[in-house]
């Protein structure tokens, strides 16, 4: 009998985390307000509150590729990644007929000290950079098509 | 009919996630699986894994061979395509001699990579699960199964590859406790 419990309780607990994952898998999240001034020293430094919310940036040297002038697509990848593939036949797709718009993948294992900076949990993990190289979305898990049109349009 | 739903591609365009540990034979190439595949099997071995779960005795001096049998079976499912990838997987098998045959092509197509670590994380689990019943302790073998039952389901249900997710999290720590 307490084994029935189990496997009820097991595969309940499995469907409400299930759920909420889908839910919120994908999602473009994390709207940044444009930079008011981008010379301000104190708009990057790097504080335990602009870890979580934006004001934080992604340099060239970081991720040892140079960055698309109007917007570039980061994405974290691992070897062991079901999402990975299908996020990068999207964003290349989606970027790839836009001349000011770079797609980057970034191999999360040989960057972990980005990772852990950035608070990378999962992969994929895409960041949206503006032509400054500033955080302005992330998103977990395969990007939502609809909402990285519409991050990219309020970009570009 | 695996011939027709694996292909091999080069890594020219997955350069990015190739390097690092991947294994030998996935940082050269590539295979590419039909993704329902490992989807089935993970669904019959949700119905495994959770006849076993319910056939394993409340208590230590109950005894009873059919979750040892049924436990057994798993792990050999588990350890051959953990050792010789997703072709040696049986369900895998299973799936692309009867099953694949009367569906549509698949839409698209998967790395091998992360269903076969997930199977090499499930072969952990049922191996504990399998040594815990021989030393008697059957609570601790449940709580093994149900959690590689959960992670099975959830691949099952929800696409969701529970050993992949916490892959990065063990590369984090792992890496950091190294320094």
């Amino acid at each position: 009998m307490s084994s029935v419990w189990i496997l009820v309780a097991v595969l309940g607990a499995a469907t409400a985390f299930g759920l909420w994952r889908r839910w919120q898998d994908g999602r473009m999240r994390g709207e940044v307000p444009r930079a008011v001034d981008v010379d301000a020293p104190e708009a990057h430094v790097d504080t335990p509150d602009s870890r979580h919310h934006g004001g934080e940036v992604i340099t060239a040297a970081q991720i040892g590729e140079t960055l698309g002038e109007q917007a570039t697509f980061v994405q974290f990848s691992s070897a062991f990644c079901q999402p990975c593939r299908a996020t990068r036949l999207l964003l290349a797709d989606m970027t790839g007929s836009m001349p000011g718009v770079k797609h980057v993948e970034v191999d999360a294992e040989s960057h972990l000290d980005l990772v852990r900076h950035l608070d990378v949990r999962r992969t994929p993990t895409v960041f949206l950079l503006d032509g400054e190289g500033a955080i302005r979305k992330r998103a977990v898990g395969l990007p939502r098509k609809s909402e990285v049109a519409a991050a990219l349009t309020a970009l570009v | 009919m695996s011939e027709n739903s694996e292909v091999r591609v080069g890594a020219a365009d997955d350069a990015a996630t190739t390097q690092g540990r991947a294994g030998p034979e996935t940082r050269s190439s590539r295979v590419l699986v039909d993704p329902r595949g490992p989807r089935f099997a993970a669904t019959v071995t949700t119905v495994v894994l959770g006849a076993t779960l319910l056939a394993i005795p409340g208590n230590a001096l109950q005894e009873s061979l059919i979750p040892v049998v049924l436990l057994t079976f798993q792990t050999l499912v588990f350890g051959a395509a953990a050792l010789f990838g997703l072709r040696a997987q049986l369900y895998g098998r299973i799936y692309r001699a009867w099953i694949a045959p009367r569906l549509a092509p698949p839409a698209e197509l998967e790395d091998e990579a992360p269903p076969r670590f997930s199977q090499q994380v499930g072969l952990v689990f049922t191996v504990v699960a399998l040594v815990f019943l021989a030393f008697g302790i059957p609570v601790a073998a449940q709580v093994a199964v149900a959690l590689a039952l959960a992670a099975a389901f959830l691949n099952a249900a929800f696409n969701f590859c529970l050993g992949c997710e916490i892959y990065l999290l063990y590369k984090r720590v792992a890496a950091r406790g190294a320094q």
